[in-house]
């Protein structure tokens, strides 16, 4: 799946809705692919709505694709058009007034996303020290998209843990399953996955009210989203659950109260639901005073969800009414924080899309485990085989590099089970 | 071939008598192009050199024929796409290779390089971007297996990060050339070696997709009326009387399977797959790089009245044995890798129901239990509203390649018809034996895995970490 097949990068002040005379906006991004078709679609697609646009000259763009090879996105297209990527960057970068930081949207399981997604990243860092990273990245389906996924996205998620700061994970078969249950859509076509992800980021991203008051809103929400959020640099991982999610038809139908929506918001958290949908009512926190049941061997089934922190996004009508106690209680969060620093909420009155109450929980929780551990399991395999490395070592990624990705992943499975 | 942008190097061999390529791709890649194609650009390749945007004034594929004797290549310039092909990208000679690759291969080889190097770097630089090349040539003969597999080493000097995809007729066990096994396994040791990957066909399977499509339209059943353009075998207005003009057909089923191959490349899908991923995700190590190609659908019916094949229909006629490019047997060996390749309005959801309900009748390798590569393209070919591709890498060539050296093996042990081959300057007995080698440990590779497949998949122990 893709928002863009290569990357992306949004600066966050982006431009506010201009009424009508208005210059049409401009997004402030870059768009970066190694074969073209993908790209114009996207630019003639924002031209076409009339509302807002790319810039004319902020993409980058080459014939060839990557071939779905981490190897060649970061050892040749990297230091190949590093130079002109960095240039597009700096442009964007001198037309913010205050630059908060950088948000990278990009996939795993191919060649270019993942691969010259992580060498950016890393010029980034370089680059502008300063300033957040937070990558976006596409969690690959669980079968079917690319062969060498799995090595793919090994490889991005060890060096992205070197150098961005924090990873915002949507996972291809959870936004599927929306699509098909929430949102009843008969033939899922990846613009209508596209349409949940885009979703799921303005639900997060949309301006709130800073912590001074309903007059003022948030100036810096990645500034503010990675303190919340990223307490410690060995647990980086971050989801979004929303609620509610469904059809048009669904909705008219529908009321909401926020005791409902935060009531399920807060199962999906502790019970690791996607959606509203097949939650398990039956699992429930760990009662206090019991030894903690920390320490748990990744054969066990993680089945309580813990979370390092959490941060739960109000939008709608009586916002400032609905009661967060559930969210507040110790017995869902890891022993070395205190809820009070573990949980934030923001709030606007505004409603967000279709919805007159919706919120978003952004947590940092075991959620991605069982997915990780999959994934370099099955690279695992396929490694010790040695299928497919003679394409990478093609390319300059030798078996340690594997190696020193393996090991690095083993270690943040291993401390996020240990919550 | 022709392709606005340019990405595609194509280059047809032409080994007399037994395949005739050029007519039927081209012709179908102007149809492709031809209708709707607003959004081309398409560049005029003359001696000016000068760009016309829409309509398609003239078009000249991107090609070198080459062939040691006249007959074959004289043909298609006389035909219908004389225009179509560059006389100055053509190499002939006069008196063939007389089945003999050490002829094709050291003679004209040498004799030639100068000549082609030159001809494949004016056709390379008109390209904005090469991708690939593709060699379409058969392993039976003298040119099209000596030559044919000589020009790979020159493609792999000269153009070393250029992709080589070969598209192989390997002869079948009734081959009237008596020295095609020779032919064959010295062929086969230049494609271990020197293609990224190899599609192998062998012409007893195109007949039998003809024989099939002849079934139907002649059955007389009632709504059978075959919709022309549709055929996978015919690229003329009207069913012909195939039985005249077999190599025709046949040749046109090879050049849907190489048209499958760069519709992603060439037009745009919401899951775009170019040729160098091919490559990557179905060639897991470099020797076993040949894959089993089988097309669907083979012909639309015409009649409204009749509901159009259901879509999964279409996925699992991809799997069965009636539609290969190659006698095998993919569902009782292992697979390694598989790739689908989607045509026309078909969306990621119908590709994920069909991967999920075909996986458990196929066996995978325990290291790529989930080794399905999947492209989608929104254009779907003329005639069809979709298609698909699918290209296996998978133990079931072995037998293909065993019966290919059991035949070598009885033709060398008499030392049949040797002299023709030792007597050509370069030529030893030990570039037989070394081909035969080269074959066995392909052979011995293909063995190894086969013997994992009825082992249970267990998961390796891991890296343990300090927490």
């Amino acid at each position: 799946m893709r928002i863009m097949r290569g990357l992306s990068l949004r600066h966050l002040n982006k431009t506010e809705t201009a009424g009508p005379g208005a210059v049409i906006p401009i997004a402030r991004a870059v768009l970066v692919d190694m074969e073209p078709k993908v790209i114009n679609q996207t630019l003639s697609k924002a031209a076409q709505s009339g509302r807002w646009k790319y810039g004319q000259h902020s993409s980058f763009c080459q014939k060839q694709g990557s071939g779905n090879n981490w190897a060649y996105g970061y050892s040749v297209h990297g230091p190949r058009h590093e130079e002109s990527i960095r240039n597009l960057i700096q442009k964007e970068v001198e037309k913010c007034d205050s630059l908060s930081g950088f948000f990278i949207i990009m996939s795993m399981a191919g060649g270019t996303g993942s691969g010259l997604g992580a060498f950016v990243t890393q010029n980034l860092q370089d680059q502008y020290s300063n300033s957040l990273k937070m990558n976006q990245i596409i969690w690959p389906y669980g079968t079917g998209e690319v062969i060498v996924q799995n090595y793919n996205s090994i490889l991005t998620l060890s060096h992205l843990y070197r150098s961005s700061d924090a990873l915002l994970v949507h996972e291809n078969d959870a936004v599927h399953k929306i699509c098909a249950k929430l949102m009843n859509i008969k033939q899922i076509s990846f613009s209508d996955i596209n349409q949940v992800l885009a979703h799921q980021l303005g639900s997060v991203f949309q301006p709130t009210y800073s912590a001074e008051g309903s007059f003022h809103y948030r100036r810096n929400p990645l500034g503010d989203l990675m303190e919340n959020l990223v307490p410690h640099p060995e647990f980086k991982m971050l989801g979004v659950r929303n609620i509610p999610q469904m059809s048009e038809n669904s909705l008219a139908y529908s009321t909401f109260t926020w005791a409902g929506l935060l009531k399920h918001l807060r199962q999906m958290l502790i019970s690791n639901a996607k959606m509203e949908e097949g939650i398990d009512w039956q699992i429930r926190p760990p009662l206090p005073g019991l030894p903690s049941l920390s320490k748990m061997s990744l054969n066990k089934e993680l089945h309580f969800n813990t979370s390092i922190a959490n941060l739960l996004i109000l939008r709608g009508k009586d916002v400032h009414s609905a009661d967060l106690e559930g969210f507040k209680d110790p017995a869902l969060y890891t022993s070395w924080l205190e809820p009070v620093n573990a949980f934030n909420v923001w709030r606007t009155q505004r409603a967000f899309s279709k919805y007159e109450k919706s919120a978003a929980l952004v947590s940092n929780s075991q959620f991605l485990v069982k997915p990780l551990d999959m994934i370099v399991g099955k690279a695992w395999n396929m490694f010790a085989s040695k299928a497919y490395v003679h394409q990478y070592t093609k390319f300059g990624i030798e078996e340690e590099d594997f190696l020193d990705s393996f090991a690095l992943l083993e270690q943040v499975v291993a401390s996020y089970c240990t919550l | 071939m022709w392709i606005p942008g340019a990405s595609l190097l194509t280059k047809f061999l032409l080994p007399s008598p037994l395949l005739v390529m050029a007519n039927p791709f081209t012709e179908y890649y102007i149809v492709e192009t031809q209708p709707g194609s607003n959004s081309l650009l398409i560049r005029v390749v003359g001696d000016g050199g000068s760009i016309s945007k829409g309509k398609i004034c003239s078009l000249k594929a991107r090609a070198v024929l080459i062939d040691m004797e006249e007959g074959v290549v004289n043909e298609i310039l006389q035909g219908p796409l004389r225009d179509v092909f560059d006389s100055k990208q053509l190499i002939t000679d006069i008196s063939g290779s007389g089945n003999n690759w050490a002829v094709g291969h050291k003679v004209f080889g040498s004799r030639y390089q100068e000549e082609i190097l030159e001809k494949l770097r004016k056709s390379a630089e008109h390209c904005d971007c090469l991708q690939c090349f593709f060699v379409i040539h058969s392993m039976g003969g003298g040119t099209g297996s000596g030559l044919g597999t000589y020009l790979l080493k020159v493609l792999e000097d000269e153009f070393p990060e250029v992709y080589r995809f070969v598209t192989s007729v390997y002869p079948s066990g009734e081959d009237d050339v008596i020295t095609s096994p020779y032919n064959s396994i010295l062929a086969m040791k230049e494609l271990n070696e020197h293609a990224d990957c190899v599609l192998p066909i062998d012409n007893q399977s195109l007949f039998d997709i003809i024989s099939k499509i002849d079934l139907v339209v002649n059955s007389g059943k009632l709504g059978t009326t075959i919709k022309p353009k549709s055929l996978v075998t015919s690229s003329a207005g009207t069913f012909k009387k195939w039985q005249e003009k077999p190599f025709d057909a046949m040749n046109n089923i090879v050049a849907n399977l190489l048209l499958s191959l760069t519709s992603s490349a060439r037009f745009e899908g919401s899951l775009n797959m170019d040729l160098n991923e091919i490559s990557m995700n179905l060639v897991p190590f470099p020797q076993l790089h040949y894959l089993v190609s089988s097309l669907t659908p083979l012909y639309t019916l015409a009649d409204v009245n009749v509901p159009p094949r259901r879509l999964d229909q279409m996925f699992s006629d991809a799997f069965s044995k009636d539609h290969q490019l190659i006698r095998a047997d993919p569902k009782h060996s292992l697979y390694l890798a598989c790739a689908l390749m989607v045509r026309g309005n078909v969306q990621i959801s119908d590709l994920r129901r069909n991967i999920e309900r075909l996986k458990p009748s196929l066996q995978f390798v325990s290291w790529n239990q989930e080794g399905w590569k999947t492209s989608l393209c929104s254009v779907p070919p003329v005639g069809h509203s979709h298609s698909l591709l699918a290209l296996a890498n998978n133990t079931c060539v072995k037998p293909t390649f065993v019966e290919l050296r059991e035949r070598f093996l009885r033709l060398y042990k008499k030392k049949a018809h040797l002299h023709h081959y030792l007597q050509i300057e370069g030529m030893e007995e030990s570039c037989f034996t070394e081909a035969e080698s080269s074959l066995s440990a392909l052979i011995r590779e293909y063995n190894q895995l086969d013997a994992t497949k009825s082992m249970p998949v267990e998961d390796l122990p891991r890296l343990s970490v300090a927490v």
